[in-house]
């Protein structure tokens, strides 16, 4: 079943074409990825989606409607900046929003699930960046919602609030919500993301699933190495080289070949390292330039 | 709807009583403009005209003329001649008189006040000789302070509507609160009845703060009901909050919103007949007057207050205000911008 379908959305602004001609599908109960470096127009898509950005074109569809009062009663969403009432608690916070909406979750849940129990009493503008993100996860649970969008939900936060915000994500995901997820890192979409649709300069440039996309690419695996460690050029070999923050890489179907040639234009191999290709490396090769450019 | 007001309504009423410092200054406000009315108005008779009496002696005999009598003037005892007709040249005196012999007076020809204090003398001349008949008149002065307290008041209340609301609702824009509401069911007109909804309550409860202390120590006049008194004040403040939200619509700053909000309250604090009456008026200025909310309101009020009148002939005026209300609100909902851009 589709949850929801954009169909050819444009955002014109006087002087940037935002969102040009964007349409996918996303099915009920997966993660939708929608990646792209800042300025792709991800942002943009998501709120004309969400409906707090008038398109210039296009529709929106819900569960094969067009999305109106059902969608806002039944969508959950997280901004990536936003702010709440000054001086309200948490539990106020969340108790507000959630009379706002027909449709409601258990509070204690949602507050024990993101982790709130201690800051049920804070007023809102105490709250660190963390556990602001966490409330603003908790307030896009308010209403029990059936699809929830998530805008860069863990720009911001150290390694270990990313995994812990990935956990609770999976956890939303395991009753069957279906979830939109905005995001620049490359290993978030590979963690979270059933399908994946690459934005770059307002188009989708790449769309499906993170594995399939990547089967489609490659073939190969990477071989990485300073390039410092090199002593010349590498105009024998003639696997495709990219070069990237100080690295040159290599992709090769034909490792040992490969490493045969390098050890002839090395001035040694001690640095070198071998890996499975990933979004990142997708994302370099479709436009060019590096996902957090 | 009314569970999503409720909501809106709830979180404002917490988010104004926690804020401190702007709980305060609602509240200071409003007692200093009491006690400030209560000392400018309150207080013994003060008179109108400053005589000086020149003679001798320090000790002024207020039998020797029939003058030195008359009230609303404050006679000034002055020994020295000089002094006496230096103060009448730079007006701090109205007149100058000297009943020991030879009778004299001296006047500035510049001073208005002067002119009416020499006419008191020569009225008080001519009582002597000629033994002038009086008429007595009875009845109640309107004191200027009964006169101008609904002005005041309408004054403090139309401040309060249209910049407390219309600058809350710029913030929120600003911030990107509304954004975040406008992402939920939350329809524009259920917000903008929710935030007209707090700012009456606590603008009902500071004026009527305002009108029982008045009432208690300047023991103001108030010849109709108190019903139809707190009706005139309900009916304009929904008007007046219902034109900061019409203002506060679209403005995605707090300064185009201060300049857009003085555009709105400066000719109706001048032309609404906060200070004085219009009654001399020009009819152009009366027609113009006539458009604003709060031209209504006071004379209402003071229709009430002081020649009490009954809710039905205050009637036709808050209908005016209804009227405009429903049109504010309903430009005001169908402009309301979510968001800055």
């Amino acid at each position: 079943m589709i949850a929801l379908e954009a169909r050819k959305l444009v955002k014109q602004y006087p002087s940037v074409l935002a969102v040009n001609e964007v349409s996918f599908e996303v099915r009920a109960g997966i993660c939708f990825g929608l990646l792209g470096p800042n300025g792709a127009g991800k942002t943009t898509t998501v709120e004309i989606i969400e409906g707090v950005t008038p398109a210039t074109s296009g529709e929106v569809y819900y569960f094969g409607k067009p999305a109106g009062r059902k969608f806002r009663e039944e969508a959950g969403i997280q901004f990536q900046n936003t702010a709440l009432q000054d001086y309200l608690t948490v539990r106020e916070t969340l108790e507000m929003f959630q009379n706002l909406y027909d449709r409601h979750a258990d509070l204690e849940h949602i507050v024990r699930e993101c982790s709130l129990e201690d800051l049920q009493d804070r007023d809102n503008r105490k709250l660190s960046g963390g556990q602001r993100q966490r409330l603003f996860l908790a307030v896009a649970l308010v209403n029990k919602p059936r699809l929830v969008f998530l805008d860069e939900p863990t720009t911001g936060l150290d390694p270990q609030a990313r995994r812990n915000f990935w956990e609770l994500v999976n956890r939303i995901m395991s009753d069957g919500t279906t979830v939109i997820l905005t995001t620049h890192y490359m290993d978030e979409a590979q963690i979270l993301c059933d399908e994946i649709a690459i934005m770059d300069v307002g188009k989708i440039i790449a769309q499906g699933s993170p594995a399939e996309l990547l089967r489609e690419r490659y073939q190969s695996v990477i071989i990485e190495l300073p390039i410092d460690d090199l002593s010349g050029d590498l105009g024998s070999i003639e696997h495709r080289v990219l070069e990237s923050q100080g690295m040159i890489e290599i992709s090769t179907d034909d490792v040992d070949s490969s490493l045969r040639e390098l050890a002839t234009h090395a001035k040694g191999l001690n640095r070198l390292k071998i890996r499975q290709p990933n979004l990142e490396d997708l994302f370099l090769e479709l436009t060019g330039h590096s996902l957090r450019a | 709807m009314l569970k999503r007001i409720l909501a809106i309504f709830r979180a404002r009423n917490i988010e104004f009583v926690r804020d401190r410092s702007s709980m305060s200054w609602n509240i200071i406000l409003p007692v200093v403009l009491m006690f400030g009315l209560s000392f400018i108005f309150g207080g013994p008779e003060r008179p109108e005209y400053r005589v000086g009496v020149l003679q001798a002696g320090e000790e002024l005999d207020k039998d020797q003329h029939p003058f030195l009598a008359m009230r609303y003037i404050q006679f000034v005892v002055i020994n020295d001649e000089a002094a006496g007709f230096r103060r009448i040249a730079r007006h701090q005196l109205d007149l100058l008189v000297q009943f020991d012999e030879p009778r004299s007076y001296w006047v500035n020809p510049d001073s208005s006040k002067g002119y009416f204090a020499e006419l008191a003398l020569l009225q008080s001349e001519n009582a002597v000789s000629h033994g002038i008949r009086k008429a007595q008149i009875t009845g109640d002065a309107v004191r200027y302070v009964d006169w101008v307290l609904p002005g005041i008041l309408g004054m403090n209340m139309m401040f309060s509507c249209l910049f407390g609301v219309g600058y809350v609702i710029v913030r929120y824009r600003k911030n990107g609160f509304l954004k975040r509401l406008r992402a939920t069911p939350v329809r524009a007109i259920e917000f903008v009845i929710a935030q007209v909804a707090s700012r009456l309550l606590l603008i009902m409860l500071i004026t009527s703060f305002v009108y029982i202390g008045t009432k208690y120590f300047l023991d103001t006049r108030m010849e109709g009901s108190y019903v139809a008194l707190f009706l005139v004040a309900l009916v304009g403040a929904v008007a007046l909050l219902s034109m900061g939200l019409l203002v506060a619509a679209r403005a995605t700053s707090e300064e185009l919103a201060g300049g857009l909000l003085n555009l709105f309250t400066w000719p109706m604090m001048l032309l609404s007949g906060v200070w004085f009456p219009l009654d001399d008026a020009d009819v152009w200025v009366r027609q113009v007057a006539n458009i604003f909310p709060l031209t209504h309101v006071l004379d209402s009020a003071r229709a009430v207050m002081l020649d009490g009148a009954t809710l039905i002939d205050v009637a036709p005026a808050l209908v005016s205000l209804l009227l405009l209300s429903v049109i504010f609100l309903s430009m005001g909902a169908a402009m309301f911008r979510w968001r800055p851009t």
